[in-house]
């Protein structure tokens, strides 16, 4: 099966198929979850199907295949396996919270990115076309606060602001937008050189439709393999400040900060926390797994292949 | 060429200056008055006025800016705001145990990842290429602490080599710390490798497709001569740029883990500060981390001067 | 390899490089090379020649048994000195590689290593090789740098690479080539990034060098007047495929075969062919003043006056570095002037691009050099040439879309292009739809910034002819950037020749051509190649008597 003209390799398959199914539970969510978000439905880091126990380095999954084996379906009692993934540290169903978890966490993080996104490219791209002041003002700007740690400046600006959803959003798309605005002003800066972008200068055309119809189109490829990088990027750094307790807060249920929530059973050997941690993983190796199938769209043979 | 290196030098210099600037911009600035940010809305119109002048609010903020830089200059980062504690004493000691767990993990991360990098490159599209590019990528993908817990799950619960949790303290001994370090430490030597191994692979790349490669096999050279005598030479300061890169990197990355790990560094300090909303001690955890952050960039970017030959023997 | 084969293929002759049957194939499976002989006896020099994308720098590899990525040799033999190599291992080839054979790549400063000094890369070869010692080949090294006439022989070694110019490197990858003694020489468009002016010193070299130690040599060009200097016999490619092959008297004098003779029929238009002067209106169009241009503290432009009449071409020629780009930079106002001033039909033109009304913007147009990157490959034709037709005249869609189609046709392109987008064309047609743009605009005068030295000489010779018939039918005046005197020679009515920013000369370019020369015009003038076997004699016999009186 062919996608955009070309025949996507098993890795991308499996990424699209991560992607899609991640796609899915954020927009179905609480039509799949089996219970919501806020239910208590068992005991603290009840034990779900899947157990991990190391005999003599020997690693054994274990699983209780309790509620297909005779636990009773209508019945809430905690028994060992009743919740696939088990409860999480108030006795919420597991399942549930990550089905819901993926709405918040995905939206959050695809809002910021778009945001980012139209902030970047519309600055970079002006910095490339009108040059001059605008581009080394916008450039000195972008250098300095890409000389502040990323995170670090997140949580200066959190610290002040305190932590909510629409600073959060706003924070990190204002943040990453630096990114973009390097990525775009170089793409802008690569084309605008070019003779047809000369072309239209000198046909009298105005800054915003050479931006529009002569450098967007041709930057959209390397753009769009860098927003799925952006995304995860912005994915992982949302999770970790959730996961640092400054991210998304309660009561809404979001994959890093199910993380953090659930830190604690570690030590007892419940895998309570690693199940959100795994879902975030997933999402952005699929992602990435997307991404490079598309870079190697791109990409050339280069030297080290040739016939020796 | 020293006049380069002077120049870069001097770069670094004004880039803190201005990092220190943004720093006081979003601290004091922005939030229009931070006294009424921490005591919050049920403060009373008194308790406020004392609070200002406690922080100094009175003043113009030019005046607080260079306050608070020549004090900081002279190691005095002010006193927190929530436990009355002087900022540097508490800040140096965790800085030290910082930096002690991120240069373990680059002395493991740094030859680990370059080699098979360079690895990688001269091997494009073999199997060991394929390996280490799906690994990495796992590897990328994955949030710090999701390979901490999977550390501590494996090495730590189940296995019992390791502690779960890093303690440390002043009085302990060099090889008991690096034991007690050892789970953070690799978990940001996974992070930090396969990024670096990444780049390096691609610089590599990039040098190995250029004309004079080409011009070395049609020598008659070996491969193996072609990319020690001909490729490195030139990859040298790339690679330069992401090992500094990463590590600056590595330091950041270390917020996270610090966490995992429940390991006394700066990380954590600054984590509750910003819980805590203790803006001074924000301010202090800005500035050194940024300060790292410029100072490896700035290292990198004369390196990769000194190493290069166009600029090593000018015209 | 059984050794009856080695006696077959060896045969007793004299055969230095046998290659049989040669097949390449790109990985996608198109086939590059197609069934290619190429024979080469010691001491000779054959000429591979064609057209961009007729596979001769891919065979000039595959001699040395070499494809790059994205390429495999597929078929057919290559003996060197009794040898298949394509039977041999990894090592055997090695050993092959700059011992036997050598290679001289086009671009010097992108083939020397720039983190090694040039003498350590000339003498890599022979050391490695364990043919000398580093004693041995520094003092062989430095007998080449002599031999090449290159500066201070004693002490270029030393430099590294991006401490030489352009034409010294071209000179020091000969050396380097030659470091091993090879028996064969591979010449992949030796001189063709060089200016014309240091062309003709490297060329000279090579030959000498080539002569003085009896190498054989593939030399690889698409230049027919110059391969004619130093080849003995050439070979005609295209597509791959080999056209003919002949003593380089009989290909030049009587081409077997139609394409070839196409080919040298190009090359010696320039002879006879000039331009019309009837086109020529006595009206000036374009009056230049004293004109200075800059960039920063550089002076790129210096006080340069020109005017250009109503249907008339004006040429602008010099070398790469001499301004003469920058004096179009500054005509359409991209790079405002700093002293001077311009007029289009008595009326002063505001300096900057931003100044100007549309239709001053309007009536000058520019066409480029490479039409791959003149023309957005996101947009269709149908949008290239109607945009400047709908911002200018504010028609409709559908008149737009009917001007553009009558363009199209004016430029001699099928009506149903009109969709397409620029990947789908080829580089002549391409070139035709930066005309046609440029024309929609309805110009008086159109800047043609080395029309034609991105085609290949076919396909320039058509762009040439229709941009000819053009002027005619639209009355239009050209200005020609250019640093191709045939061009110049052929649609020219006049010429200034353009040296580091100021015009040495400027007049009728029947004058120019016929002298009394400039200095700097005679040596411009002579340094193109001619395309006769003896040119290159006659040049070095001339140099000979003025440095002797």
């Amino acid at each position: 099966m062919k996608l955009f003209g070309h025949k996507p390799p098993t890795t991308a398959w499996v990424g699209l198929t991560i992607v899609g199914f991640n796609l899915l539970l954020a927009l179905l969510g609480p039509f799949i979850a089996p219970y919501s978000e806020s239910q208590s439905v068992g005991h603290t880091w009840d034990q779900g199907l899947i157990e991990i126990e190391i005999h003599n380095g020997f690693v054994f999954i274990w699983n209780t295949f309790g509620p297909w084996f005779g636990a009773d379906p209508g019945d809430y009692v905690p028994t060992k396996g009743a919740l696939i993934l088990g409860a999480d540290q108030i006795g919420r169903d597991m399942l549930s919270r990550l089905i819901y978890g993926a709405r918040m966490t995905i939206g959050v993080a695809l809002v910021t990115t778009v945001i980012s996104f139209f902030i970047g490219i519309t600055l970079g791209f002006a910095a490339a076309v009108l040059g001059s002041w605008v581009d080394i003002l916008l450039s000195r700007l972008v250098d300095v606060i890409l000389s502040i740690p990323l995170l670090i400046f997140a949580l200066i600006i959190l610290g002040v602001f305190g932590s909510s959803i629409p600073v959060l959003v706003l924070t990190i798309a204002f943040l990453d937008s630096t990114r973009v605005f390097r990525l775009a002003r170089a793409l802008g800066m690569n084309l605008t050189v070019l003779e047809y972008v000369e072309a239209a200068r000198l046909r009298g055309e105005g800054t915003w439709w050479i931006m529009r119809r002569e450098i967007l189109p041709n930057a959209s490829a390397p753009l769009f393999s860098e927003f799925g990088l952006r995304f995860c990027f912005n994915f992982l750094f949302v999770a970790a400040l959730s996961f640092l307790g400054l991210g998304i807060q309660p009561p809404y249920a979001d994959w890093g900060g199910m993380v953090r929530d659930n830190a604690g059973a570690i030590s007892f050997g419940v895998l309570a926390p690693i199940w959100p941690a795994l879902a975030i993983s997933t999402l952005t190796v699929g992602v990435n797994l997307v991404v490079d199938w598309f870079l190697s769209i791109e990409a050339r043979p280069s030297g080290a292949q040739a016939e020796m | 060429m020293l006049k380069l290196i002077a120049t870069r030098a001097l770069l670094g210099l004004v880039t803190m200056f201005a990092v220190s600037v943004l720093i006081f911009i979003c601290t004091q600035i922005l939030p229009g008055d931070v006294a009424s940010a921490v005591l919050g809305q049920g403060a009373t119109a008194e308790t406020l006025a004392v609070f200002r002048k406690e922080l100094g609010l009175d003043q113009p903020a030019y005046y607080r800016f260079f306050d608070w830089m020549f004090k900081a200059l002279r190691g005095d980062l002010g006193i927190s705001l929530t436990n009355q504690h002087v900022i540097i004493d508490e800040l140096l000691p965790r800085f030290q145990n910082t930096l002690f767990l991120a240069g373990y993990a680059a002395v493991i991360a740094i030859p680990l990842s370059v080699g098979l990098g360079i690895l990688a490159a001269i091997r494009e599209g073999r199997p060991i290429d394929r390996i280490s590019n799906i690994l990495t990528l796992m590897t990328i993908s994955v949030p710090e602490f999701f390979i901490g817990y999977l550390l501590i799950m494996v090495f730590s619960v189940q296995l019992g080599w390791f502690p779960s949790l890093s303690t440390v303290f002043p009085e302990m001994g060099f090889f008991e710390r690096l034991y007690n370090t050892t789970l953070p430490a690799l978990t940001l030597t996974m992070l930090v490798a396969a990024h670096m191994l990444r780049m390096t692979r691609t610089s590599v790349l990039s040098i190995m497709s250029s004309p004079y490669i080409e011009m070395a096999f049609l020598k008659g050279m070996t491969r193996s001569r072609v990319v020690a005598h001909h490729a490195l030479p030139n990859a040298a300061a790339p690679i330069i740029t992401v090992v500094a890169l990463n590590l600056a990197y590595l330091v950041v990355g270390v917020v996270v883990v610090e966490a995992v790990f429940t390991y006394p560094g700066i990380g954590q300090l600054m984590v509750d500060a910003v819980a805590k909303r203790d803006v001074p001690v924000i301010q202090a955890c800005g500035l050194v981390f940024s300060g790292v952050f410029v100072g490896l960039n700035t290292s990198a970017d004369i390196l990769a001067i000194l190493v290069n030959p166009r600029l090593r023997h000018r015209r | 390899m059984s050794s009856s084969a080695t006696n077959e293929v060896t045969g007793g002759d004299q055969r230095i490089l046998a290659i049989k049957g040669l097949r390449i194939e790109a990985l996608n499976g198109n086939v590059i090379v197609d069934n290619v002989d190429v024979n080469l006896k010691r001491g000779e020099v054959l000429g591979l020649i064609g057209e961009s994308g007729a596979g001769k720098s891919t065979i000039g590899l595959a001699a040395m048994t070499y494809a790059r990525a994205g390429v495999r040799i597929t078929g057919g033999t290559i003996v060197i000195d009794g040898v298949s190599v394509r039977d041999l291992d990894a090592a055997g080839r090695r050993e092959m590689r700059g011992r036997r054979i050598a290679y001289i790549a086009q671009s010097a400063s992108s083939a020397f290593n720039p983190a090694h000094q040039i003498i350590d890369q000339v003498c890599e070869g022979p050391i490695v090789h364990g043919l000398m010692t580093k004693a041995e080949a520094q003092a062989w090294a430095l007998e080449l740098f002599r031999a090449l006439d290159l500066p201070n022989p004693d002490t270029f070694g030393f430099r590294y690479p991006h401490q030489a110019s352009g034409g010294q490197l071209q000179r020091a990858m000969a050396a380097m080539a030659m470091s091993c003694r090879p028996d064969i020489l591979v010449l992949d468009e030796p001189t063709t990034a060089l200016d014309v002016t240091t062309q003709i010193e490297v060329l000279i070299l090579l030959k000498r060098l080539i002569k003085e130690y009896g190498t054989a040599g593939l030399y690889i060009t698409h230049d027919l007047a110059v391969v004619a200097q130093v080849a003995d016999r050439i070979k005609v490619l295209r597509h791959g495929k080999e056209i003919e092959e002949g003593t380089t008297n009989d290909t030049l004098h009587a081409p077997k075969m139609d394409y070839t003779a196409r080919l040298v029929a190009v090359r010696g238009a320039s002879e006879a062919e000039r331009a019309n002067p009837d086109t020529v209106k006595d009206d000036v169009i374009l009056a230049i003043e004293n004109c200075s241009a800059a960039y920063g503290p550089l002076t790129v432009v210096n006080g340069v006056s020109l005017t250009i009449q109503r249907g008339e071409t004006v040429a602008v020629v010099g070398e790469s570095g001499s301004g003469k780009s920058t004096l179009a930079r500054v005509i359409t106002g991209l790079l405002p002037p700093i002293a001077g001033r311009i007029a289009f039909k008595g009326e002063p033109l505001p300096k900057a691009l931003k100044e100007r009304t549309k239709d001053q913007k309007r009536i000058i147009q520019l066409v480029y050099q490479i039409p791959d990157v003149a023309l957005n490959p996101r947009q269709t034709l149908g949008e290239i040439i109607g945009r400047p037709v709908h911002f200018y005249f504010g028609t409709s869609a559908e008149e737009t879309r009917k001007r553009a189609l009558e363009l199209l046709k004016l430029v001699e392109l099928p009506a149903d292009f009109i969709d397409r987008r620029p990947m789908q064309l080829s580089g002549g047609q391409k070139q035709r739809v930066c005309v046609a743009r440029a024309l929609a605009a309805n110009p008086e005068l159109i800047i043609l910034d080395e029309p034609t030295s991105a085609l290949d000489p076919l396909v320039a010779e058509e762009v040439l002819k229709l941009l000819k018939r053009l002027q005619v039918e639209l009355n239009l005046s050209y200005m020609l950037i250019t640093h191709d005197l045939d061009v110049v020679h052929r649609i020219a009515h006049r010429t200034a020749v353009m040296l580091k920013g100021s015009f040495v000369a400027f007049d009728s370019t029947q004058r120019i051509f016929d002298g009394p020369y400039h200095p700097y015009t005679e040596k411009l003038v002579t340094a193109v190649p001619v395309m006769r076997t003896d040119w290159l004699e006659s040049v070095l016999a001339k140099r000979a008597a003025t440095a002797s009186a």
